[in-house]
């Protein structure tokens, strides 16, 4: 099957979805790779480094698409690329099948098998294709480059001969993989950083990447982000409210603000509000990465940079990932590359979109002229839910369930002594007094025994063995009396039995001895 | 001398055997301890030996008792001194199999020539008691002899399950009860020597079906068994301080069995039957890879770190490490890191196995902690290092409930932030299950032969 990769057709995209060496990859899956002439220019890789790589570079758009099986590309398909496709082709992008549902009947009218970057799930397995996160990575970190841009000054304390230079601080809202990238961008310039999320669960996340997790003093059942595969998911009126009294008293004092709050299918929620703008010192940066949501912040225009009547600068870029083309087709290109090594188990250059795998079937948005999105729950969840705690019990029914244990217990305690007085009665019935007085002796050794032996430290657990191993020589105590009978076998046997019961008596203390003479305090 | 004087010896020994047993609570009062155990050793004999029942004025007698007390007691002063701590497991098997050996030799000439003027219902209690007597006895020999044989390495580990071996051992019991009937109707004494030799195949043919990880479980139970054999003797003989020393000793061995149950969630009637690792359900997929290191990243990773916990197993005795680890233990003390051992009861061959080679290698007792003890420090500690122990530390016991050991309490150590296991090679451990620890992401796997493992370390750190 021949894999071809279209030039993206927005206007400043300048990222591709092949690079030379993941169509290198992709060959040794057994397919053909193909390439649009000029395609990976704005991420610098020439039309020659394609063709070093046996990649065939087409002409135009329309024979790319006429030709190849398998389209490859970033960005969602325009109306315009619906036309070139053909029956039976497969299109692996980014397609967002829950926001463009009139594209996707389109293509599913078509018969056009469409497989969507972003909707692979976030499993474990998964996450070699997670586009999504590979690029909020790149967003991320590019956020704080274009920050630092527009910020005049450094990000490092410093103390000069010219004067203390004090830390910026920067505050990342939502510590996604965005966030995250973006608070040890932050972090590893050298700024102080501070960093929140709905989710409390991610506070060790942020505090492994060296920022500072802001808490809210807010009681109430915070969300559990395993519910939503790990996304955070719309938060209470009074919670958002609490939120936004902790923003407040902190935009005074932060120099860079950066959003990255999303929530899975709906317009990004408002935290950064205008008059937190206001309150900010003039100079400092407010980078949305929400903008092509409605942003986090209200003054956010769409890939736009305004700077606001106070002198903050806020930046609505959306193409974040497409600044760093090189980077970002890089990754890209090897997300696609082991979602095809997925699709071909076979490794024979056929395709083969597998229902039953999790991954493939919640990327499949349609396949044969069908739509099947949105896909079922996966079988594996993304995050392990947090444990819900055990109501914690009231001392009343801690107490009754004392009770109720000492009660079994004692039913417990009280049957064995009836079954045990019951056999000793028994025996007592037909044994003679003589055995009985024996017994006596036994059972009260019997509880001696178990009374000590329980205040034995694990650790002299061998010395244990070892001196029960000697006094268990007393059995020498036996053949000795029988030493004296008349019979040359009992003589003979008893001698032998002598003989090793001394070997046990001596043996056992003595390495008793040298064992417990090694214990030693440090 | 006088029975009076004799008994009152016997009184004391046991108080003393009591003593010397319950000195073992710590490692101070335990030194002092084995003298008690000593002395009342040495009473009760030579009152024995001195009493009524001893003729020490025949010859025959005297030359006997003086040979064999010489020999034996030479014999075990060799024992003693020669063994190696890591050889503690066979050689507490072997001295088992003769307490074994004894009870089954007394039980035989108490039939040959049994006391005078007995009758009635003592007599069939006599009877029953030689059979006892000599049942358990036999059974502890060639089980001990085969444990004996497991762990000295010269039988395989591995456990022998014979077809319908449940089967097998129910009717041999039953035809010793059969045999036992007929004897107490004096069908004559080759009923006795019959059952002996169905005792000797039950005794080998239980302990040959029982694998290697079991070991510390079966040495318990001999070890409770001999004393059984002992207490079964001293009614067979109406000698009490026998019955007392047997009791202690068995009970002593049954509680021991008792903990290595639990510590491996075990019931021990399952242990005793045998037959290991049937599993209830397919095992947990594991994801990743297993990550090997070298001496150089161990060595940098412990100059780094402030708390190690060093978790031995039965490998670091194969290996003869423990030295190696001692000194490792003291150098990364000596540069003020926290260093401590976890001990899981189950670790080794032997209960408090680990704690005995670790004491021969001069670590101190007081940083030689419990599973229970430690499990809750693991989070905060920097390195964890894994000396050829597996199940122990095997996460699939919490995770997977279908693993063949859910359920048996092990030592947390992936929680710590560095995991090191020194191993062989991949392969699994004594019970043939994946661990799942193996794989995880802070773990790294230094293979190699323990103790050289170790020794490349310490060239490391200095």
């Amino acid at each position: 099957m021949i894999i071809g990769a279209a030039k993206e057709v927005l206007d400043g995209e300048r990222r591709v979805a092949l690079t030379p060496d993941s169509a290198r990859q992709l060959q040794k899956l057994g397919y053909e790779c193909a390439i649009e002439a000029g395609a990976g220019e704005a991420a610098n890789f020439s039309d020659k480094d394609y063709t070093d790589a046996d990649v065939k570079v087409v002409a135009d758009a329309k024979t790319l698409w006429d030709t190849s099986d398998i389209v490859i590309k970033v960005r969602p398909p325009e109306a315009s690329e619906l036309q070139l496709t053909h029956e039976g082709q497969t299109l692996i992008s980014f397609f967002w099948p829950a926001q463009n549902g009139e594209l996707l009947q389109q293509f599913a009218d078509k018969k056009v098998n469409v497989l969507a970057m972003d909707m692979v799930p976030r499993i474990s397995r998964a996450q070699k294709m997670d586009a999504l996160s590979s690029m909020a990575n790149i967003a991320g970190y590019r956020a704080v480059i274009e920050a630092g841009n527009n910020f005049g000054r450094f990000f490092t304390g410093q103390i000069t001969a010219a004067g203390k230079v004090p830390p910026a601080k920067v505050l990342v809202i939502g510590a996604g993989v965005a966030g995250l990238a973006a608070i040890g961008a932050s972090t590893s310039l050298g700024a102080i950083t501070l960093a929140f999320d709905v989710r409390p669960e991610v506070a060790e996340q942020v505090e492994s990447m060296g920022a500072e997790f802001v808490y809210l003093d807010f009681e109430e059942e915070q969300q559990d982000g395993a519910a939503t595969g790990g996304y955070a998911s719309v938060s209470s009126p009074e919670f958002r409210e609490a939120q936004l009294a902790k923003f407040r008293e902190l935009a005074p004092d932060v120099d860079i603000v950066i959003t990255t709050a999303l929530i899975p299918g709906r317009d990004a929620p408002e935290l950064w509000t205008e008059d937190m703008v206001q309150s900010m010192k003039p100079g400092s940066v407010i980078v949305d990465l929400a903008a092509e949501k409605g942003g986090n912040c209200k003054l956010t225009v769409m890939d736009e940079k305004i700077v606001t009547e106070n002198g903050v600068t806020v930046i609505g870029y959306t193409d974040f990932p497409s600044r760093m083309a090189n980077q970002s087709s890089t990754l890209y290109a090897t997300n696609i590359r082991h979602m095809m090594t997925d699709l071909t188990p076979e490794k024979d250059g056929q395709a083969n979109i597998n229902m039953e795998d999790d991954v493939i079937r919640g990327a499949t948005a349609t396949k044969d002229g069908e739509i099947t999105f949105p896909p079922p729950k996966p079988k594996v969840a993304a995050i392990a839910a947090q444990k819900p705690k055990a109501p914690e019990k009231t001392p009343e029914e801690l107490a009754a369930e004392e009770e109720a244990a000492t009660k079994a217990a004692g039913r417990k305690q009280i049957g064995l002594l009836v079954g045990g007085a019951a056999i000793m009665a028994l025996i007592g019935a037909y044994a003679p007094a003589d055995f009985m007085q024996h017994f006596i002796v036994f059972v009260l050794a019997v509880f001696v025994g178990f009374q000590v032996i329980w205040g034995v430290a694990h650790s002299l657990h061998t010395p244990l063995m070892a001196v029960t191993n000697a006094i268990s020589g007393i059995i020498i105590l036996g053949a000795l009396l029988q030493l004296g009978s008349g019979s040359w076998i009992v003589y003979f046997l008893a001698g032998i039995s002598v003989l090793i019961a001394s070997i046990n008596i001596v043996g056992g203390f003595m390495v008793t001895r040298r064992m417990l003479q090694m214990f030693n305090k440090s | 001398m006088s029975i009076g004087l004799q008994t009152a010896a016997y009184i004391a020994a046991t108080v003393l055997f009591i003593l010397s047993l319950g000195g073992l609570s710590n490692q101070e009062s335990a030194k002092r301890a084995v003298w008690f155990g000593i002395v009342g050793m040495a009473l009760a004999v030579l009152a024995t030996i001195f009493g009524a029942g001893v003729d020490l004025t025949s010859p025959a007698v005297a030359i006997m008792l003086i040979i064999t007390v010489a020999a034996g007691a030479a014999a075990g002063v060799v024992v003693a001194q020669r063994v190696e701590m890591t050889g503690m497991p066979q050689l507490v098997a072997a001295l088992h199999s003769f307490v074994g050996l004894a009870a089954v030799f007394i039980g035989i000439n108490s039939d040959i020539a049994p006391p005078e003027g007995l009758a009635g219902a003592e007599l069939v209690i006599h009877e029953v008691e030689i059979f006892i007597g000599v049942f358990i006895g036999a059974i502890t020999f060639t089980g001990s002899i085969v444990a004996y044989g497991k762990l000295a390495g010269k039988i395989g580990g591995k456990a022998l399950l014979l077809p319908g071996r449940h089967a097998l051992n129910a009717g041999l019991l039953v035809l010793s009860i059969i045999l036992l009937i007929m004897y107490m109707n004096h069908a004559g004494s080759w009923t006795l020597y019959l059952m002996t030799l169905i005792a000797f195949f039950i005794g080998w043919h239980m302990v040959m079906a029982i694998g290697g990880a079991d070991m510390p479980v079966v040495v318990s139970m001999l070890n409770s068994y001999s004393g059984w054999a002992a207490a079964a003797t001293g009614f067979l003989l109406g000698n009490d301080l026998l019955i007392v020393t047997g009791a202690l000793v068995g009970s002593s061995g049954a509680i021991l069995s008792y903990i290595m149950c639990k510590a491996m969630n075990r019931h021990f009637v399952s242990v005793i039957l045998g037959g290991f690792g049937t599993t209830t359900g397919p095992a947990q997929e594991i994801e990743g890879e297993m990550v090997p290191t070298d001496a150089d990243f161990v060595a940098e990773t412990l100059n780094d770190a402030d708390s190690v916990v060093i978790v031995p197993g039965y490998g670091m005795a194969v290996a003869q490490a423990q030295q190696s680890v001692s000194e490792l233990t003291k150098r990364l003390r000596a540069k003020g890191k926290n260093v401590r051992f976890a001990i899981h009861p189950v670790a080794g061959r032997l209960p408090g196995h680990m704690n005995v080679l670790l004491a021969e290698a001069k670590v101190p007792y007081d940083i030689v902690l419990e599973m229970d003890e430690i499990n809750d420090d693991f989070p905060d500690t920097d390195v964890v290092i894994i000396i050829g122990a597996n199940d122990i530390v095997n996460p699939a016991a919490q995770e997977d409930p279908n693993s063949p050991i859910a359920g048996m309490p092990v030592l947390e150590v992936w929680k710590a932030k560095h995991v090191f296991i020194s191993k062989r090679g991949q392969g699994t451990g004594y019970s043939g299950i994946e661990n799942p620890l193996f794989y995880k992401e802070n773990s790294r796997m230094y293979y190699g032969d323990a103790k050289s493992s170790m020794d490349n370390l310490l060239g490391k750190i200095s």
